[in-house]
């Protein structure tokens, strides 16, 4: 598996805290824009970089995250260009490790092989692909393993006990943990019952735990924190983005969304050192 | 007399139909469409289930639907036929599904679905819809068996379609406007997959073509599979031998694989599909023509021919049909085209509407403009069969649904 990936979460463990999983879209607002975005999250104290790729049809995602795909694609955006942002993004920063995340047919239209090349190529440390689910996902697991890639697999709430053998069978990086039921930033986590997921998937994985999908806010990323080995936040900075957007201040966003991720981050830092005060 | 040669049953245990099919959705659904197809298999094994789809199909639904002979547009096509110094037409007949209840085939496979959501416990249907006439559909059979219903239906298509979506709220429906992406069928489907997955305890999709995660490919097919199977045994009896071609409409395929598929064994039956051309067939999109215009990709849960860019983004796709306009095609479709037990045709907005007003004048049979499309390629296929020829269309929904749109297309004002 990726050595910048299995080198922070080797980290992480030593300084006995969560990282922080920032999730942005490639190429939103735009390419320049991003890259500024992508380069800004390190110091802000993101651990891992969660990249999106556009897709037109994205069915897992709620509306922050799908109008952070229009833009995207308005502005150009492809699976090409964020391998490009990708690129850009390592010529500064050798050491956080950055995972794609998306949907299939880009993939599919680009090859599989050419895909594990391509993001082997760019610095890329893995990918997560909603719609292939394990029964799906063979042909990219072989591409990948040819690059030494990991994908990274998803449990959710419906991941039953013989399910989760499946999930598990061939996983590899870290384990995804979607704590609610629905679309991206929907729904807010219930931070008890994510809390006992992750603990029952730390018995039966050796696999860091990362938890998203309903994480939003300072509170919820802290509660997880404290038993999760990341929590992915994604919608509460793509809305930054957004908001500026609409106000006609795309220039500030990467200013912005700076100051959120630092904002969550100092929140998931402190979350074990809390628990035991 | 005709050979029956075995061919595989498919779709394999994967859901895959050679390449194509297959189970692309978010793992929340996995566990789902697991449980979807362990309850199919177990309906399947029932005859009590058996027997509750035909009550129903026979008292509800109106089956079996008369297989018509279209004597009149025989007549017009041999004459042509003559007149170019060919020997005639081959006889044409149709399935008559548009006069199954609510107007369409539709129908055929809501039942079924409803009655498998009956079974395995849930409260609660969604579904999406295009023109409407799955959603009328859906909405009806929600209505008959007292289970909420709502439909997803983009913002577009609802201000285009406003008589279907009143009929879903007369049934007791809710019609839910989708406003992401273009605001159309695919971004309906997209919105319903988002329902379903953040209402997984209580909630069954009735998916409406042949399309999506498996099962559903599989038992769609197999509920409109009674199409076929009617189609067989009348032309058996009506004229003792089987037909030379079938023919029907393609948008994602329902209906279409319901007649196809209990003739796939009878290597001497050509099965004909007929795709939406749109304005043409090029390289600006305008039409709806997956299999002809269109390349294998992922999209809603399997793999199929679809509309697309280079890198992989779903194009939109135009159809004067609101039923056939989807830049997909269902799985099993993609696979006959790939091996060549299937031909898929297509024709245009134009030629759809030229069919639309021949079938009303020599049939007094208003069609739907979808079938109005495999219309458009029956006189073709006729003429090559020449006289002795049979085919037969399914004519798959009825055209009332349509006279706004037609009367527009001709420069009338209603």
């Amino acid at each position: 598996m990726s050595v910048r990936l299995s080198a922070r979460f080797a980290a992480l463990k030593r300084e006995n805290r969560a990282g922080l999983i920032a999730y942005v879209m490639a190429d939103d607002p735009d390419p320049d824009s991003a890259l500024e975005i992508v380069r800004a999250l390190p110091a802000a104290g993101a651990d891992i970089i969660e990249l999106g790729f556009p897709f037109t049809d994205p069915m897992a995602d709620g509306p922050s995250i799908q109008r952070a795909g229009q833009r995207s694609l308005k502005a150009g955006g492809s699976l090409n260009s964020t391998l490009a942002l990708l690129t850009a993004f390592r010529q500064t920063d050798h050491d956080t490790p950055v995972i794609l995340m998306g949907y299939a047919n880009p993939i599919e239209q680009m090859g599989y092989e050419a895909f594990a090349a391509n993001l082997s190529g760019a610095g890329g440390d893995g990918a997560i692909v909603v719609d292939l689910p394990p029964e799906e996902d063979g042909p990219l697991r072989a591409a990948f393993a040819r690059h030494g890639l990991p994908i990274i697999r998803l449990a959710t709430p419906t991941t039953n006990e013989t399910r989760l053998t499946t999930v598990l069978a061939q996983a590899s990086g870290f384990v995804y943990y979607v704590s609610v039921t629905g679309v991206t930033g929907a729904k807010a986590v219930g931070a008890e019952a994510a809390r006992a997921a992750v603990s029952l998937l730390k018995a039966r994985t050796d696999l860091p735990v990362a938890v998203g999908f309903g994480v939003r806010d300072a509170a919820s990323a802290a509660s997880i924190a404290q038993v999760a080995d990341a929590v992915v936040v994604g919608s509460a900075f793509v809305d930054e983005i957004a908001r500026l957007v609409d106000d006609g201040r795309a220039h500030e966003a990467p200013r912005a969304v700076a100051a959120k991720v630092r904002e969550l981050s100092e929140a998931v830092r402190a979350a074990r050192q809390m628990e035991r005060a | 007399m005709d050979a029956r040669r075995n061919w595989p049953d498919l779709p394999d245990a994967n859901g895959r139909f050679g390449a194509y099919g297959g189970r692309f959705v978010a793992e929340t659904l996995m566990p789902l469409v697991l449980d979807l197809e362990r309850a199919y298999r177990d309906a399947q094994a029932d005859p009590a289930f058996a027997a509750q789809m035909s009550d129903f199909l026979r008292d509800y639904v109106g089956r079996p639907s008369p297989l018509y002979f279209a004597e009149r547009l025989t007549e017009h096509f041999t004459k042509i036929a003559e007149a170019e110094g060919l020997g005639g037409a081959a006889k044409i007949y149709f399935k008559r599904d548009e006069l199954n209840h609510t107007g369409a085939h539709k129908i055929n496979n809501c039942l079924g679905q409803i009655l498998l959501a009956l079974r395995m416990g849930k409260t609660r249907i969604i579904a999406e819809t295009g023109a409407g006439q799955h959603g009328v559909a859906t909405a009806t059979v929600c209505a008959r068996f007292g289970l909420p219903c709502t439909v997803f239906m983009g913002a577009t298509d609802i201000e285009r379609q406003k008589p279907n979506v009143f009929r879903m709220k007369l049934l007791g429906a809710e019609v839910r406007p989708v406003t992401s992406g273009a605001a159309t069928l695919k971004d309906a489907m997209n919105e319903a997959l988002r329902d379903w997955v953040t209402n997984v305890d209580n909630t069954f999709y009735i998916i409406g073509t042949a399309a999506g995660p498996h099962p559903y490919p599989e038992l769609v097919r197999d509920f409109q599979s009674v199409i076929g199977r009617e189609a067989r045994a009348q032309i058996l009896e009506k004229e003792g031998r089987l037909p030379d071609a079938v023919m029907a409409c393609i948008g994602g395929g329902s209906n279409a694989i319901g007649l196809f598929h209990p003739f796939i064994a009878d290597e001497s039956v050509r099965l004909i599909g007929v795709e939406a051309g749109g304005r043409g067939i090029d390289e600006r999109f305008e039409h709806s023509a997956a299999i002809n215009g269109g390349r294998p990709g992922v999209l809603h849960g399997n793999r199929t021919y679809l509309l697309q860019t280079e890198d992989g983004q779903i194009l939109e796709g135009h159809s004067i049909s609101a039923g056939l306009d989807y830049p997909g095609v269902g799985p099993e479709h993609a696979y006959l085209n790939d091996i060549g037990r299937a031909q898929y045709l297509s024709a245009t907005d134009d030629e759809a509407l030229a069919a639309f007003q021949l079938c009303a004048r020599l049939e007094g049979i208003l069609p739907a403009l979808e079938p109005s499309h495999a219309l458009a390629r029956v006189g073709d296929v006729a003429k090559e069969l020449g006289p002795g020829g049979l085919i037969i269309m399914n004519l798959c929904g009825r055209g009332d649904k349509d006279v706004f749109t037609v009367a527009d297309s001709l420069g009338v004002t209603l």
